[in-house]
């Protein structure tokens, strides 16, 4: 609708400005999503998204089976379906999380729009406003959207080389409830975490579930990488050990394809009944056609050869990524060494900022995601996530070599200048969007 | 009534720049007007395609809408005119001259515009010299508070309001992230207006004053490209005899620099209703939330019908 205006009156180009939810807030435009926008040009190496790497599927067999399906079935897969999502794919996914251990029955899985729809929809039932939230500094981007669109307050629990830590958790918590807060959810990324590029161990995932139990709260585990480990090994899954007190999201976006949207969330009795309900308010039910489309891959494609296709795709760009840093990198910068999964987070030499320098990067030819967009309170600052999942390895190599490039104007610039306090900028998405590479 | 443009119309947006986004927008923006007085328009990105497109397609006209460098700074423009093609919008040399502020600023102030004191430095001065000591002098000379931005390029980005000399140094960092060189000048206070300018057969004339009112007073990239985020007033709040001045001394920006077709002005009118030049553009945005289609709109006129008639004019002059 074109702006109306009365002589001597302003408009805001938008006659909803004033009556936007609170939760809408940081719904802004920003400088670093701007600078996305040019990422998505293939002169530039982006290193920022974590599109899985959809060329190395079957496409022939994928299209097949899509149009088998349309032609077999189309009446079924055409329709409404069930709002807990479809029976025999409940099924087939009990088989798909056999390797990370966890058992369960069909009915006790809830099939959702990518396991984002499942997280959504755990904090949509669980979290009211000014419920805290413990997290791992950092946590997926995403999930930090969907604590701040409930109004949660989120809470940054430090990790080591092993993930996140027990006694901070530990301490978290304690100091939560101390201030008289009420803490809802402990939301945990086990398996070769995004952003940070590290790995729960058995042992630290028995720490962590006897924290959680012990302050009598609930677990979300969130394992969209876990069959994605290099040396081929599954790490098991805390579900796989605690069923009433954690509730576990998968997806096939990693294994299978992300554009087809299917995930689930394995939760206790109770959970689930509000999470189907809960479900059919959102979306009615989850897609029918892409639910049917996995269900048909699954029971005739040898998906798990194919998995095996992707961890080895992974594995050699994970190897170009890590020989390029190790090469090319100014002295002072680290970063982590996944055993899986799509991401390494890198820490800068002391005094840069990985935000301001975006703009330097993408002038380069080369993009990344600013550790800030990984936290809910400004940390982050120091670091940036650097993603291997969808460029060939030589274009990797280039985007390292650019980064390093940039690094070390970066470093002369802090040396003029000091390391100043960086401008803060007006709060909006510090993260892509889903599509960029 | 509608007249139809005579051929195909190519209007170029995206490119490399940080302003591809923005640029996308208002490419959209503007093909979409221009097809709703029956032209047959194209939209496309700048790569390495576009080249021995143009040069096999040859469109009737192309209406560049790329902004920050490269768009602006009038080097897709010089591919334009070396293919022979007729584009809507300033000539290379006249783009080079507005987009590198410091220059455009010169120039405007020799056609006696109140333009702010500043000084543009490169990085390598504050390496040689030290830091401390050059921004020390800066502020000696400019005083506070201080705009700092990059010489090239829009939407703020990079951009920061100095209000005290600590503040400085990440300020410079923040604009060395968008080029080599920085503009301090000078924070004029005031009401900030932006003046877009029209070419027609009798010249140049400006369409009405906007007012720009952003939400915590800074219309950075996030004011600007988030609806609500501004509160535009057109005309703006000021007599009408300081709206006349900005109007006239939007004009001389447009003809000092040899302006041609488009071009917005961004200035400052302070409390004595002296309007002081910030920067002109080229390409001015025509986004949902950019400030020359509300121009337009208060004028009377329809984008698609105006950017029909400079269309027209373009490949009039060939």
């Amino acid at each position: 609708m074109e702006p109306t205006q009365q002589p001597g009156a302003g408009t805001r180009l938008d006659p909803w400005v004033d009556a936007y939810a609170a939760r809408t807030r940081g719904l802004t435009a920003s400088q670093v999503r701007a600078l996305f926008a040019v990422a998505s040009r293939p002169e530039v190496v982006s290193l920022a998204g974590g599109m899985p790497f959809v060329s190395a599927l079957p496409l022939d067999a994928m299209a097949d089976t899509v149009a088998r399906l349309i032609r077999d079935r189309g009446a079924v897969a055409l329709q409404y379906g069930s709002g807990q999502g479809d029976v025999r794919l409940r099924e087939q996914i009990l088989e798909v999380m056999a390797p990370v251990g966890v058992t369960a029955h069909p009915d006790d899985i809830v099939v959702t729009a990518g396991s984002q729809m499942a997280l959504d929809l755990v904090v949509r039932v669980f979290c009211d406003p000014g419920d805290v939230v413990l997290v791992e500094a950092p946590t997926y981007v995403t999930a930090l959207g969907v604590f701040s669109s409930y109004q949660c307050e989120v809470v940054h629990v430090p990790m080591d080389d092993e993930g996140l830590r027990p006694d901070a958790l530990r301490e978290a918590i304690d100091a939560a409830r101390a201030a008289g807060k009420r803490v809802k959810l402990v939301y945990t990324i086990p398996s070769f975490h995004n952003p940070a590029g590290v790995c729960q161990g058995p042992a630290r995932r028995a720490e962590v579930l006897e924290v959680v139990r012990s302050a009598g709260l609930l677990l979300l585990e969130d394992d969209p990488y876990g069959l994605l480990g290099f040396d081929g090994s599954v790490p098991r899954a805390i579900r796989a050990d605690e069923s009433e007190g954690v509730v576990y999201l998968g997806t096939f976006s990693k294994t299978i394809a992300a554009g087809l949207r299917v995930g689930w969330a394995v939760a206790p009795h109770g959970v689930r009944e509000k999470l189907v309900l809960a479900n059919e308010t959102a979306t009615l039910c989850p897609s029918n056609l892409t639910q049917l489309t996995i269900s048909e891959y699954l029971a005739t494609q040898p998906w798990f050869d194919q998995v095996k296709v992707f961890r080895e795709v992974y594995r050699e760009r994970r190897d170009a990524l890590l020989e390029s840093l190790a090469g090319l990198m100014p002295e002072g910068t680290r970063w982590t060494v996944p055993a899986g999964g799509f991401y390494s987070w890198v820490t800068l030499p002391d005094g840069l900022d990985a935000a301001a320098m975006l703009p330097r990067a993408v002038a380069a030819l080369v993009a990344y995601v600013p550790g800030t967009g990984f936290f809910a309170d400004g940390q982050g600052r120091q670091s940036l996530r650097l993603s291997y999942c969808y460029p060939e390895p030589e274009r990797i190599r280039e985007g390292v070599r650019r980064l390093a490039g940039v690094i070390e104007t970066e470093l002369e610039i802090v040396e003029t200048f000091g390391s100043p306090t960086a401008v803060a900028e007006r709060e909006g998405p510090s993260a892509p969007s889903p599509d960029l590479a | 009534m509608s007249r139809t443009t005579s051929g195909r119309v190519l209007v170029l947006a995206g490119g490399l720049s940080p302003e591809r986004d923005v640029s996308i927008r208002s490419g959209r923006r503007v093909a979409d007007a221009l097809r709703t007085t029956g032209s047959d328009v194209e939209l496309r990105d700048v790569d390495a395609a576009l080249l021995p497109s143009l040069a096999a397609e040859r469109p009737a006209c192309v209406v560049p809408l790329l902004h920050g460098a490269a768009g602006e700074d009038g080097a897709v423009r010089d591919v334009l005119a070396a293919l022979g093609l007729p584009f809507v919008g300033s000539d290379p040399t006249a783009c080079r001259r507005a987009f590198d502020k410091p220059v455009a600023s010169g120039l405007v102030a020799a056609a006696g515009v109140a333009v702010p004191a500043s000084v543009a430095l490169p990085h390598s001065t504050f390496r040689e010299l030290g830091a401390i000591a050059v921004l020390d002098a800066v502020v000696a000379r400019l005083g506070l508070p201080l705009m700092v931005k990059p010489t090239r390029g829009g939407s703020s980005l990079g951009a920061t309001v100095v209000r005290s000399a600590s503040e400085l140094p990440a300020a410079m960092v923040a604009s060395f992230a968008y080029g080599d060189t920085a503009l301090i000048e000078h924070f004029v206070p005031g009401t900030e207006v932006a003046v877009s300018v029209v070419e027609g057969a009798d010249g140049p004339r400006a369409l009405p004053v906007v007012e720009v009112v952003a939400d915590g007073g800074f219309y950075d990239y996030g004011a600007r490209y988030t609806a609500g985020a501004t509160e535009f007033f057109t005309p703006a709040r000021l007599p009408d005899d300081v709206l006349a001045t900005c109007a006239t001394t939007a004009v001389t920006v447009h003809r000092t620099l040899g302006l041609r077709d488009w071009s917005r002005s961004d200035l400052v009118v302070d409390a004595a209703g002296t309007p002081w030049f910030l920067e002109v553009n080229v390409a001015p945005g025509m986004t949902e939330t950019s400030t020359y289609p509300q121009a337009v709109l208060a004028a009377g006129l329809d984008l698609g019908e105006l950017t029909a008639e400079l269309v027209r004019r373009a490949i009039s002059r060939g």
